[in-house]
């Protein structure tokens, strides 16, 4: 328990650092927000500047220290502003519709790499030495290569060259985004090939790390005892060395089930996926600053959410760490 | 030129010597040959390229697919693909080993001090790297070169390894403590060395292994997370890098217009590069991690495949020929199981840095 409330400290601190970075980010930056975006269109008089500060409740009067406690203010009540290029919506409408697109997707790809990427990785590390071992720097390679270009490939080859899946965005222009089957269909369609791409990407991490782990694990003398008894290999495999080997890999898993939530950005951008990670960069490069305030805070807050999970993963099923923690 | 071959001879023999590249597993061999060559290309690239990458040649030479004056064919501007890959190594791998360097050194000070000396010391540096760990990197990274348009190479590497030094500082943490607890460290603290000393000469050459894994791991997030910044045009456009070219491939829709010998290549180095990094930091961890060693190497005992890290087998089994196990002479060595169990390893943590720092993003 002592271990869990350190480390509650440390994730209160880091949200503290996040969030006060988010305030500060845009303030320092050259230029007024207001004037940037009022130059937008020239036929607006300055006289629009007070109702636009009223509207988007930007270029705040009042000392810095007055801001940042409104800020917080706001933060606590949920009110995220509104958002410059997507006015009249509120940040936190885009961010639910965002956040559905970016959550099916990148969430099915993770855990889909996770399973395929772990169970690889057992396969590699029972029989390390063997055949499949081997294909070792075949996987390095998909660590290696920039997943991207790996995406890129993909639409050359699948979507333009055989057009078995289409070149990009998140359903087609002729259904409705809601519960019809058209909508999913063509969503589901739509996403095929985003999915493998990222399941491709990040399978290999999972595979290296558990293979290691698992290897490791496999010479240790409770292995050896098991074996000893005549237990099926089955067994020692499933009961004894994987599972043992499992818990970085879950805990990893806790932790990037936070990140499904930052959405998988370069991905996105290349598939024209309408998913967070596209909203994010749509918002730095149009300088929305509300919506990349909001954007931000959510990834932030998933992510520590996700890792105090892994925490409390690890303290529940290995005992090491209670101890470890009182040392 | 006898100087540089004596030269070349005495470093061979000192690295014959010390065994060091004899005990390199061979995936580690070629990690450093492939990384050893893109070092090369990174210092003579630029004058071995034949054009000036930037040199738009006339409308007959638009978009042309290899041929003998340009090796790599030319891109939809009509430049010359083969100088623009040799330019961009360089600031690639400059970015990349920069912000390596910078985050081992910053992950080797504050992990070293904090697991040496303990207390509220720790408490401080392990609350700093855990919150740089849990801050999304590239997500953060987004918003910071959002708001920093052009950032040149060394501002770019300099950013990268602010926010890739925590993982590795974790790590030596965590080996600092438990070595600090070993009898050798005890020992030489009651013959009265200093504190620096003890943590010069007795510490850190035991942790070499780990802080070698780390860098190569931080070059590897540095060179990816870079390209695939500069590829979103926020990195640096108006120098010749990987990402850049990438960026422009993008930009003219290259993909879609098929001309494959203009964006197969960046990729491709990326992938290289990426691929020599991963595999030394595979071998680093063979080379810290005997089990692993073992599992590399095949021998071969009374016709059965068999490493010396695997148990003895049961008398039955053995005679079985069991599917999985593969069975071994009553005299394994049991010795070679014993050790560096629990360190965590360097290509485990190079995964660990893709799913921790990255994720998929």
């Amino acid at each position: 328990m002592a271990f869990i409330a350190r480390r509650l400290v440390t994730y209160v601190v880091a949200a503290w650092v996040a969030l006060t970075a988010n305030f500060f980010i845009p303030r320092l930056m050259p230029g007024n927000i207001l004037s940037t975006y009022l130059s937008r269109f020239p036929s607006l008089g300055p006289y629009a500047y007070k109702a636009i500060t009223a509207e988007f409740g930007i270029g705040k009067q009042g000392s810095l220290i007055h801001q940042y406690g409104v800020y917080f203010d706001d933060l606590a009540h949920g009110n995220l502003g509104v958002s410059l290029n997507y006015f009249p919506l509120s940040v936190a409408t885009i961010l639910h519709q965002t956040l559905f697109w970016t959550l099916i997707l990148v969430g099915t790809a993770t855990i889909l790499s996770f399973v395929i990427g772990t169970v690889l990785g057992i396969l590699a590390g029972w029989w390390r030495g063997g055949r499949f071992d081997q294909l070792l720097p075949a996987f390095t390679f998909l660590q290696a290569i920039p997943y991207f270009f790996l995406a890129l490939l993909l639409i050359e080859f699948f979507a333009i060259h055989l057009s078995w899946f289409p070149v990009g965005e998140g359903n087609s222009l002729t259904t409705h985004v809601g519960w019809n089957l058209p909508f999913i269909e063509s969503a589901v369609y739509h996403s095929l090939l985003p999915a493998i791409t990222l399941v491709f990407a990040s399978m290999a991490g999972w595979m290296l790390q558990m293979r290691n782990v698992m290897i490791t694990t496999i010479g240790e003398d409770y292995v050896l005892a098991a074996q000893a008894k005549g237990l099926s290999n089955r067994r020692v495999v499933m009961t004894y060395a994987a599972r043992n080997a499992i818990l970085p890999n879950i805990a990893g898993f806790a932790i990037s089930l936070g990140y499904v939530v930052a959405g998988a950005l370069v991905m996105e951008l290349v598939f024209s996926y309408p998913g967070i990670g596209y909203t994010l960069y749509q918002a730095v490069v149009g300088e929305d600053y509300a919506l990349m305030q909001g954007i931000f805070l959510v990834i932030v807050m998933a992510v520590l959410i996700a890792n105090l999970i892994a925490d409390a993963i690890y303290v529940i099923a290995d005992p090491r760490t209670r101890t470890r923690a009182a040392y | 030129m006898g100087t540089v071959s004596s030269f070349f001879g005495q470093l061979a023999f000192k690295i014959r010597r010390r065994h060091v590249w004899a005990r390199l597993p061979g995936k580690a061999r070629a990690g450093v040959v492939i990384i050893l060559i893109f070092i090369f290309l990174a210092i003579v690239g630029p004058y071995l390229a034949p054009y000036n990458p930037s040199r738009l040649f006339s409308t007959s030479d638009i978009a042309r697919p290899p041929n003998w004056s340009h090796l790599l064919g030319t891109t939809t501007y009509g430049q010359d693909v083969l100088s623009q890959l040799l330019v961009s190594v360089r600031s690639t791998v400059v970015i990349g080993l920069t912000a390596g360097v910078i985050a081992t050194f910053l992950s080797v000070v504050v992990g070293v001090s904090a697991g040496f000396l303990g207390g509220y010391a720790d408490e401080g540096l392990s609350l700093l790297s855990n919150v740089f760990l849990v801050l999304p990197a590239l997500p953060l990274l987004v918003v910071i070169f959002g708001y920093l348009p052009n950032a040149g190479n060394l501002v770019t590497a300099f950013v990268l390894s602010i926010l890739g030094w925590p993982w590795g500082a974790r790590v030596i943490r965590a080996q600092t403590m438990s070595l600090r607890g070993r009898d050798f460290i005890g020992a030489s603290r009651e013959t009265g060395e200093r504190t620096w000393r003890i943590i010069f000469f007795e510490l850190l050459p035991n942790e070499v292994s780990l802080i070698a894994a780390s860098f190569v791991g931080t070059v590897l997030y540095a060179v990816l997370t870079s390209v695939a910044l500069t590829f979103l045009g926020l990195g640096d456009l108006s120098t010749w890098s990987l990402g850049s070219m990438l960026y422009w491939v993008q930009n003219q829709n290259a993909i879609i217009v098929g001309t494959w010998w203009w964006y197969i290549p960046p990729g491709l180095t990326v992938a290289v590069f990426g691929m020599g990094l991963v595999l030394l930091n595979f071998g680093l961890d063979e080379l810290g991690n005997p089990r692993l060693r073992d599992a590399a190497h095949r021998q071969k005992i009374a016709g059965r495949p068999w490493r010396p890290s695997d148990p003895t087998p049961v008398v039955r089994e053995a005679r079985r020929s069991p599917g999985g196990f593969a069975p071994a002479l009553a005299t394994s060595s049991l010795a070679v199981a014993g050790d560096a169990g629990g360190t965590v390893s360097g290509a485990s943590r190079a995964a660990g840095v893709q799913s921790d720092q990255g994720g998929i993003t």
